[in-house]
């Protein structure tokens, strides 16, 4: 082919996207490959039922990182973050607990359970802020290497080490804990009321393959909490006209960059020649050359089939393969004929316009983690569940309404049948477990999209269908993402490099990994 | 959404501006009626009746009660009668402060504890181990302030209680209007002679009622936030969130203070048994504090001048202002005003501020900024003795 680009992206993620953003900004000729027909991986609107758009994987914002959203101008691009402003979490017995924005409110409300929690509860704001604020310094750097004596290693770890020193000795202690509790027991030094603990450490367990008492959990928790403290937007929001709004605000912005973005290219090998990527050949056949490549996809792609093995280190491939990418959500998403209507909150109120969490109790969770670890979905499941059409109407026709389900536990590795035989029950499950709360939901169904992990895997290609392309376990961050060595976003390949959430720091729609990467392909470059 | 409370019903006709704040999840009224000044000469001149249920209240009960409530206090309650009410800050075991409040003995093993934050949590875990109670009631005690020099007559005619002249400033009487219980307290957060009311949400109106009709001859009227904020800061008191911060709630260790950087040096008792934050404040008496707060009065010739120059008389706002200004000594930042107002009984131009404590010296230059048509400017302002405004009447009986 004629063409000839400086750089190729593999993948129209958020994360592709922000690096070729990040990468034409600084003059390179950018081409960016989508095996999909639209952008956005797991970051995408669809119209799955006509009239209705879904999010159909990822389906809130808070993460996303405020020097992107300011280098990549992305609100004249089009990024619209619509407030999701509360948590009702409905219980069996008719009760609810409702966390708004008015904190007075949520006070009074918290208070019927328990007045001690209800104090805990501003105080717990205010810890979590801190540990926020703590940890944010590392979303921003690129992980040093704790092995090397590099000058320039030495000096981002003694920079990490002043960070941390920096920090008042009762911070540094919850910091300890959050890294090496169960997200449950964490909050259970806060609060005594069940199905606030497991509400809140519900954060702790989203896209995870963890209970709430796992130790590790708390982590996740804190990941989840990260979107709180800057200015940008604060907290979960909703992306006007759906999640893939996101990806289209930073494909824009790319766009005009000068990075140009082709889907229904799905690239089938990264070409090498004496350990120097110099090109990608399509599912197609068809051959484009390049001076470097940048992965966006996961790092089992990435290393096991991008590349071949054989011309890896072993021990890289060892690792690699030993890269916990196991999924343990899914996504059921309706298409409903009219409002829904709770058992404990009859009526339209404010609390549609926010999350509905189904999380009644720890135990309730903990039992539908049990069920996962031994490979059956969850009867009775944790649910995440939002009405973008409340918050943006143009989701659905008027009158009518989008409901958006995270679900766990839904384990990739099925003990006994397949996904493709279980998929509707599982639908079944979610659907069953909600009208318990939602009486007229049955009802009102127009149309159901069930997405288990297989079919996360299958639709936009993350291993495992693990939504943050690999676990967010202690083992697995920050200088250990995704392998110890190569967590620099470079690869042993010269000119082939790594840019998407199995990257330093994660998962979640931030961008960070993308444009971490592109300021290491950038120093590479000497520009 | 804030919620009425229990003197809604009667609040809710008589305020017509419909000028309603938020405060601690409650509607409270910023004004009653379209000058918050005749609100604020009724306390000076006559009385106002304000509704203070929102406070967040508590009570503490059982043998370890007095244990309990002089662990958490800096001032020693164990010097408290049962009929006395005691001021204090609570702090943490950094001796910085948490919150301040009142603190009534009821009863040998009977303590209320007035509160601007929620404080249950705090209280109770102070007292683990001990052999005590500690009870949330803030939604079962409904309160009124009922402040101003003719707050005594107003109720006296009201109620007919002898000891009430005799009461002292501090203390408070446990007694009965038509067979419903009533607490009054001399306290209250004006700097005047005055009460505060205690009663359940169910007898609520009755009392409002009742204290309306004696106001009447007295010139009493419902007096709003807007006149409180101008009459606590005459008196000198200080507001949480507003002139301090609480340690619970800072977000960086500066904007942490102890007790003797917030004016509240006095109510530390040092010699008392062990209390939270006992060890941090003895060093910190020992050391001395970095920073103080003051009472500041601005120089009004100076201001007068910096406005003519752009033709104007002095701008200064009607109602008590809780935007912090910077205060400056030959140029250097050292330190804010918190909470300004022009008195108008004083006819003075008032502040509440932190400074740096070497720049309480005699000598010492000390300008506050002044906004001056957009323009930003430094006048002189002189540190003053607090309370600005301290009537006789505030402390005196009136006969015994």
């Amino acid at each position: 082919m004629a063409d000839r680009h400086d750089a190729i992206v593999i993948g129209g993620g958020h994360n592709g996207l922000v690096n070729a953003a990040y990468l034409a900004r600084a003059g390179l000729s950018v081409l960016v490959l989508e095996q999909r027909p639209m952008l956005g991986g797991a970051t995408v609107s669809e119209e799955i039922y006509p009239g209705f758009k879904f999010s159909v994987f990822s389906y809130v914002v808070s993460l996303l990182r405020p020097e992107i959203i300011r280098d990549l101008q992305l609100p004249r691009h089009g990024l619209t973050i619509l407030p999701l402003e509360s948590t009702l979490t409905p219980l069996p017995n008719g009760e609810f607990i409702y966390r708004g924005s008015d904190p007075h409110e949520t006070f009074r409300n918290i208070s019927r359970f328990s007045p001690r929690d209800a104090e805990a509860y501003r105080e717990y704001g205010y810890a979590m802020y801190q540990m926020a604020k703590a940890v944010k310094y590392i979303l921003g750097i690129r992980p040093p290497d704790p092995t090397s004596f590099h000058p320039r290693e030495l000096l981002a770890l003694l920079r990490l080490g002043q960070h941390f020193l920096g920090l008042e000795e009762e911070h540094l202690y919850t910091l300890v804990k959050l890294m090496t509790m169960s997200s449950a027991d964490f909050l259970e030094e806060w609060f005594e009321t069940d199905p606030l603990i497991a509400t809140l450490s519900s954060s702790g367990i989203i896209g995870t393959f963890l209970g709430p008492r796992s130790p590790g959990s708390a982590y996740v928790l804190l990941h989840h909490y990260m979107g709180e403290i800057d200015g940008v937007f604060r907290a979960w929001g909703f992306q006007k006209g759906g999640t893939g709004g996101v990806a289209e605000a930073i494909a824009s912005s790319a766009r005009e960059l000068g990075a140009v973005l082709r889907t229904n290219a799905r690239v089938a090998k990264v070409l090498t020649r004496r350990g120097r990527a110099f090109g990608v050949v399509l599912e197609n056949g068809d051959e484009i050359q390049t001076k470097l490549v940048v992965s966006s996809v996961d790092p089992k792609l990435t290393f096991l089939n991008l590349v071949d093995p054989n011309d890896l280190p072993s021990d890289l491939v060892y690792a690699v393969r030993n890269f916990d990418t196991h999924g343990s959500s899914g996504k059921v998403n309706l298409a409903l004929d009219a409002a829904p209507d709770l058992s404990c909150w009859p009526g339209e109120g404010p609390h549609l316009r926010g999350a509905i969490s189904i999380s009644p109790g720890v135990d309730y969770i903990e039992h539908a983690y049990d069920e996962a670890k031994y490979g059956r979905f969850s009867p009775n499941p944790y649910i995440d569940a939002i009405f973008p059409s409340m918050i943006d109407p143009g989701m659905a026709p008027p009158g009518k309404h989008v409901m958006s389900c995270f679900v766990q536990y839904a384990p990739y590795h099925l003990a006994e049948g397949n996904w493709e035989g279980q998929r509707e029950a599982f639908g079944d499950a979610v659907v069953n477990t909600l009208s318990q709360y939602i009486p007229n939901l049955k009802k009102i169904i127009l149309h159901r999209q069930v997405l288990s992990p297989r079919d996360i895997e299958k639709t936009i290609g993350l291993s495992g269908g693990n939504i943050f392309q690999g676990e967010l376990s202690l083992s697995q961050l920050f200088f250990l993402r995704p392998v110890p060595g190569y967590a620099q976003y470079r690869t042993p390949i010269r000119g082939y490099y790594q840019c998407g959430s199995g990257t330093h720091p994660g998962g979640g729609i931030t961008g960070a990994p993308g444009r971490l990467a592109a300021i290491e392909i950038l120093k590479d470059l000497h520009r | 959404m804030p919620i009425p409370t229990p003197f809604h019903s009667r609040t809710a006709l008589l305020c017509q501006t419909n000028e309603w704040r938020d405060w601690s999840g409650y509607l409270s009224a910023v004004t009653y009626r379209p000058s918050h000044e005749a609100e604020y000469f009724a306390v000076r001149n006559a009385a106002g009746l304000l509704d203070v249920s929102p406070l967040y209240k508590y009570e503490v009960t059982g043998p370890d009660a007095q244990r309990l409530v002089n662990r958490v206090m800096t001032r020693d309650l164990a010097k408290c009668r049962v009929g006395q009410v005691m001021y204090s800050p609570w702090c943490d075991e950094q001796g910085k402060a948490i919150d301040d409040g009142t603190i009534s003995r009821l009863g040998e093993t009977q303590f209320r504890i007035t509160a601007a934050d929620p404080s249950l949590r705090w209280f109770q875990d102070v007292g683990y181990g001990m052999d005590v109670e500690v009870r949330d009631i803030s939604t079962s005690l409904a309160a009124l302030a009922l402040q101003g020099p003719s707050s005594r007559a107003i109720l006296q005619n009201t109620f007919k209680i002898p000891e009430l002249d005799t009461l002292p400033y501090y203390h408070l009487l446990q007694t009965e209007f038509e067979k419903k219980s009533l607490t009054i307290t001399r306290t209250g957060y004006t700097g005047d002679l005055g009460y505060e009311l205690w009663v359940t949400p169910e007898d609520a109106p009755l009392l409002w009622d009742r204290l309306i009709e004696t106001g009447r001859n007295y010139g009493l009227l419902p007096i709003g936030l807007a006149a409180l904020d101008m009459l606590r800061v005459e008196a000198g008191l200080l507001l949480i969130e507003v002139d301090y911060t609480s340690s619970l709630h800072a977000r960086i260790p500066q904007q942490r203070s102890s007790p003797y950087e917030i004016g509240l040096g006095w109510a530390v008792n040092l010699s008392k048994a062990d209390f939270i934050g006992k060890q941090a404040l003895l060093k910190e008496k020992k050391r001395g504090s970095p920073r103080s707060f003051v009472g500041l009065e601005v120089e009004w010739m100076e201001l007068e001048a910096l406005f003519g120059k752009v033709n104007l008389p002095p701008q200064v706002a009607g109602r008590a202002s809780r935007n912090p200004v910077p205060l400056y000594s030959n140029g250097r930042h050292i330190g804010q005003a918190t909470s300004l107002v022009f008195s108008p009984i004083l006819k003075k131009y008032l502040a509440l501020g932190t400074l740096g404590t070497e720049y309480l010296k005699r000598g010492s230059e000390i300008e506050i900024e002044v906004t001056v048509e957009y323009q930003r400017r430094r006048a002189p302002a002189q540190v003053s003795r607090l309370p600005f405004f301290d009537p006789p009447r505030k402390k005196a009986v009136a006969r015994g």
